[in-house]
């Protein structure tokens, strides 16, 4: 057993803003496949869905420039710097190690440490998913809310529909990389070390 | 109603040679010279003088509709007295009936598409009818000068939105109009439907019949005009799988593109959105076999990890 060596990887407003995040998008994607699947809901009313996506739209968008600000003024933007060197190798290296290495007694290639939180192919879906899926999310969103806005016809094409097709492409994105996100959460020392660190804000290597 | 069929064919293939070209030039036509101006000029007889007198508003004819309206193939006087072709026209023409809708329409084989004594029947229902029977006549909705059959030959929704909302919004929306009829003043509309989400948009999307009409689905448009109390306002009615706009709007064969069989080109190219209605069934698929594929790959590397421990 190697010795155990903690690292404070998760300071509290990046927890905060994890958790209003988690929380904010289950809720955007539950009610937006409700919204989406046109299948009537007894139970909670289709006005209700809408106004429970509207607020925790606002509020997932509100938390998203907590983000952004947190990333701009303390040293965890390093952590989402790609480097040009090894720009695919990297992160093919990461992929091949968790469908056949680690079960072949392969270490970790780039095992975390303090400056490195995130492993190559983590860093590569975090920044897709932060600095282009979520933006995107939130572009149409707002554009969804405020219809009026948005340019009535590109060529023959509904200028509402393309948006409300690039809102819910996004918004399927983003759900299917929480799935994932999840998942691999659970590849730790067990399955619920990762977990906790998001909570208690320290990582164990 | 022979009688009637007679003259109308009579009319009819008179008329068909000159279809349109009543109303081309409508300065040296004889009523149009007039009454499609703001103004008209006359020689006084009883003073021998010429004078220019303001047109009724009321009575002034918009002569691009009127050349492009379902009766553009009529004279003016196939339908008025030829009596009044002379100025100052008679006070007594105004009490002459003028033939309604069904007395050119009703019972004839070469409109049964339209179901005349449908409508009829279904507008006898509506609350149009109930408040003011009789005289709440076709042409209070249907302007019998200008008409088109918009609903069966756009392809556009937006089209066919703004032509029957402008309909409902000519009395609705017009103080003396309204009171005409009602005997009282009409309610804003956007303070009365203050309660519908993205109203502007609604209004450009919808028609006011879609929440507003019992939906009938052997008729083109349904004629049955609901009291306010039992209009639509439930969401989910229009905005779920099995959504009212289906039967109502959705229905019409030049729209048809949009059905669900129909290839993603032909749906993106409609120029309306519902969510909850509208879904591309390609991307839908896609989205399933995706998601699935996620869950295939977690949990086959989710056994491997159990037994490889």
């Amino acid at each position: 057993m190697e010795p155990d060596k903690k690292i404070y990887f998760y300071p509290l407003w990046l927890r905060i803003w994890h958790g209003i995040n988690a929380l904010g998008i289950i809720l955007l994607i539950f009610t937006g496949i409700s919204m989406n699947s046109g299948i009537e809901n007894r139970v909670i009313s289709f006005k209700a869905i809408v106004n429970i996506h509207n607020y925790a739209g606002v509020i997932v968008s509100a938390n998203y420039l907590l983000f952004l600000l947190g990333n701009c003024f303390t040293n965890n933007s390093k952590f989402y710097i790609v480097k040009p060197k090894g720009f695919l190798k990297r992160p093919m290296k990461q992929a091949y190690y968790y469908v056949w290495g680690m079960f072949h007694g392969m270490k970790p290639p780039y095992p975390l440490s303090e400056k490195r939180k995130f492993n190559p192919l983590q860093k590569y879906f975090y920044i897709l998913v932060m600095y282009i899926a979520v933006p995107l999310v939130i572009i149409s969103g707002f554009a969804l809310l405020f219809p009026e806005i948005i340019i009535d016809k590109v060529y023959n094409i509904s200028g509402v529909f393309l948006t409300a097709i690039l809102h819910s492409a996004m918004g399927f994105f983003i759900s299917i990389f929480l799935i994932i996100h999840l998942y691999v959460a659970s590849i730790g020392r067990n399955p619920l070390e990762n977990f906790k660190s998001m909570i208690n804000g320290w990582h164990h290597i | 109603m022979n009688y009637h069929l007679f003259i109308f064919i009579i009319l009819y293939c008179a008329a068909l040679p000159l279809k349109a070209q009543y109303y081309d030039d409508p300065e040296n036509h004889q009523c149009l010279k007039c009454h499609s101006n703001q103004t008209y000029s006359f020689h006084n007889d009883l003073m021998d003088t010429e004078e220019k007198r303001l047109m009724n508003p009321y009575y002034i004819l918009d002569t691009v509709a009127l050349k492009t309206g379902v009766h553009s193939v009529f004279d003016c006087t196939d339908c008025h007295s030829y009596e009044y072709t002379t100025y100052p026209h008679a006070a007594n023409l105004k009490l002459e009936p003028l033939a309604t809708c069904l007395d050119c329409h009703g019972g004839d084989e070469s409109f049964a598409t339209y179901q005349f004594e449908r409508i009829q029947e279904e507008f006898q229902k509506s609350v149009h009818h109930q408040g003011y029977g009789d005289n709440f006549t076709c042409s209070k909705c249907h302007s019998q000068h200008t008409y088109a059959t918009t609903a069966r030959t756009s392809n556009s929704v937006l089209e066919i939105v703004e032509y029957s909302n402008n309909m409902c919004l000519s009395c609705h929306n017009d103080m003396k109009k309204y009171l005409l009829v009602s005997g009282h003043g009409n309610p804003e509309i956007v303070d009365i439907h203050n309660w519908l989400p993205n109203q502007e948009l609604h209004f450009r999307h919808v028609r006011c019949i879609e929440c507003h009409t019992q939906v009938a689905d052997s008729l083109m448009v349904s004629h049955n005009i609901l009291k306010k109390e039992f209009a639509v306002r439930k969401c989910v009615e229009c905005h779920s799988a099995d959504s009212k706009l289906k039967a109502s709007l959705y229905k019409y064969q030049n729209l048809q593109q949009r059905d669900e069989g129909g290839g993603a080109l032909s749906v993106l190219s409609n120029d309306s959105y519902v969510i909850g209605t509208h879904q591309l069934p390609i991307l839908k698929m896609l989205s399933i076999i995706i998601f699935l594929a996620t869950l295939a790959g977690i949990l086959t590397h989710g056994i491997f990890r159990m037994f490889k421990k």
